[in-house]
């Protein structure tokens, strides 16, 4: 469980991390999507103590990270850059991790193992290739045996078989019931593997949703119907699964749940002209680049990004 | 994904089941005592500073013993009030650049490499970080500098017997200053520790350390004569050489008031370096 309420990092007159409120709940893996420089890494640093915000706060499990007895147990964090010494061997880098908690030396074998490192334990860390990198990474997340996991990037680098351990590793921890917490810049990878998402752009929280939302109010599936009699529609095409909005004032209808010739269909059965009636189907990628080109365009104002990102 | 079941396999989640893992300070410093001896270029480095150490001081009294036997002595200043005791710790102006550029490595070697993250991550409280390598690279700095301070008098007395330096053990102040110069080299190896994570990189603590301990006492040549009797003897180079060195004038500090000065430079760049450490993102 990650807690962040109004976590603000400031570096001189740059704000990478603006005002961000959320919640990593257990037992799903939430994604953490926003394009490059929109304040994900940041952000994790924050939550495990690297970066003090400027303002705000986070906490994990109801505490601050540092406050922890035992910080490596509660959140296990693999970040962007490289955080090893070129100069020693992935198992003694371990083993120096595991030292400072008096985790067992059978525990770094079992993550040596779980990360696919038997074969170059004991080879240096500055010789590794970037995905067997991630995975040293990865094996110091898991070190802890963390109820929560933080990867920062974690595909970065690997090979399609890194690419599918890593998405199965993340449905697993989260199976287990923990809290599993992943960044990416990649909508795509994200939709394979995360059931949550939080979206950030420019230090701001963009949205804080489902996939299946995300790409509903996105209007993945949406009907735009301009009509004579709005007030009228709305209430003939009411039903369960269907989700009508609209302004007050204006003829314009977004329509979900329902296809554009049941509309048309009902409409007319009911003598109710329509002017118009388009369907429009947007794919989660584009849903992710609205979002986030709305938050560059339109940086001050997240009137628009509310009504979107935050399903009542 | 066979690689996986270790995980599933694992009682879950309910606290009781968990282990109750804890950072404590031993821990902490077992941790860094077993990161200093996983790095190839501890090993390296101490032995280097080890070798300085004793061949210096062995090439040194060798040279002032073939000084005497061939009548050439009186020539040499230096060697004119010469001693076995500093005949031998001829070295330990080399041996401080090698330990105390190791102390630099420990701390700003991890900024370098981008090791800090994982250390910090794992004991966010910090401070105990620095304690813990400050305390262990000091220990090992002044066992190894001990043993080689000792090793180089017992050679390098030997190689000077019968000369007018010769001197034994047991001769007065000998022990004290055998010690005093490994306590000199276990603390120059604290100042690099503490200056690598003070500025956090490489150079900049190597840089530092060199010009603190070797070139600012050159610079202080150039200021008013007056000026130079007062602040000469407490700068730490001369400070730290009171603490091994066998006579003391009216110029220099004693071998206790030396300690004493060259102790509170290093609590000053330690708290330097805890201030930073507490205060600054990584």
């Amino acid at each position: 469980m990650i807690d962040a309420r109004q976590l603000t990092k400031r570096y001189g007159d740059k704000t990478a991390v603006d005002g961000l409120d959320f919640v990593v709940k257990p037992g799903t893996v939430t994604g953490f999507l926003g394009p490059n420089g929109a304040g994900k890494s940041t952000t994790m640093r924050m939550i495990v103590g690297l970066d003090a915000p400027t303002s705000g706060s986070v906490t994990v499990n109801g505490r601050p990270y540092a406050r922890h007895q035992a910080p490596l147990q509660e959140v296990g964090a693999l970040l962007e850059a490289k955080s090893i010494h070129p100069g020693r061997s992935a198992a003694n880098h371990l083993r120096a991790l595991a030292l400072t908690h008096g985790i067992p030396r059978r525990r770094v074998d079992e993550v040596i193992e779980l990360a696919g490192l038997g074969s170059v334990a004991r080879k240096r860390a500055g010789a590794f290739s970037l995905g067997m990198g991630q995975r040293l990474g990865i094996a110091a997340a898991l070190l802890g045996d963390p109820q929560t996991v933080m990867l920062d990037e974690p595909v970065n680098g690997l090979d399609p078989e890194g690419v599918l351990w890593i998405r199965n590793l993340l449905k697993t921890l989260a199976d287990e019931g923990r809290t599993v917490f992943v960044s990416s810049h990649l909508m795509s990878e994200m939709a394979l593997v995360a059931d949550h998402l939080i979206i950030v752009g420019r230090g701001r929280l963009l949205a804080d949703t489902t996939v299946g939302d995300l790409i509903r109010e996105a209007g993945g599936d949406t009907v735009t119907v301009v009509t004579q009699d709005p007030a009228r529609l709305r209430d003939v095409l009411a039903g369960p699964g269907v989700d009508v909005t609209g302004r007050i004032g204006s003829e314009e209808l977004q329509v979900t749940g329902a296809t554009a010739r049941e509309i048309g269909l009902k409409a007319a059965e009911h003598g109710i002209a329509l002017f118009e009636l388009t369907s429009r189907s947007v794919s989660l990628e584009e849903a992710f680049m609205d979002l986030t080109r709305d938050a560059v365009e339109y940086h001050g104002s997240t009137t628009a990004v509310e009504t979107l990102g935050r399903p009542a | 994904m066979s690689t996986l079941t270790a995980t599933t396999e694992e009682p879950r989640t309910t606290a009781p089941d968990r282990p109750a893992y804890r950072v404590t300070g031993r821990r902490v410093l077992s941790s860094e005592w077993a990161k200093l001896w996983s790095l190839r270029s501890t090993w390296i480095t101490l032995g280097l500073g080890l070798l300085f150490l004793v061949a210096f001081g062995l090439i040194a009294a060798s040279h002032y013993k073939s000084e005497i036997d061939s009548g050439h002595v009186g020539r040499d200043r230096d060697f004119a009030t010469a001693t076995a005791v500093s005949l031998s710790l001829f070295g330990t102006n080399f041996a401080q650049l090698a330990l105390g550029v190791l102390g630099v490595l420990v701390t700003a070697g991890e900024y370098s490499t981008g090791m800090i993250r994982s250390t910090l991550a794992a004991v966010p409280r910090r401070l105990p970080v620095l304690w813990s390598k400050a305390t262990v690279f000091g220990l090992v700095a002044l066992v190894v500098a001990t043993l080689g301070a000792f090793v180089a008098f017992l050679f390098g007395s030997g190689i000077v017997s019968g000369t007018p330096a010769a001197m034994g053990l047991s001769h007065a102040g000998v022990l004290r200053s055998l010690l005093g110069a490994g306590l000199y080299l276990g603390l120059v190896g604290v100042i690099g520790v503490a200056l690598g994570s003070l500025l956090r990189s490489v150079a900049g603590g190597i840089s530092v350390l060199v010009a603190s301990l070797m070139l600012v006492p050159g610079l202080i040549s150039l200021l008013p004569s007056s000026w130079q009797d007062n602040i000469s003897p407490y700068l730490p180079s001369n400070a730290g050489e009171s603490m091994f060195a066998l006579t003391h004038d009216s110029t220099t500090l004693s071998p206790g008031a030396g300690l004493l000065v060259f102790l509170g430079w290093t609590a000053l760049a330690l708290a330097g370096a805890a201030y930073r450490l507490v205060r600054s993102d990584v």
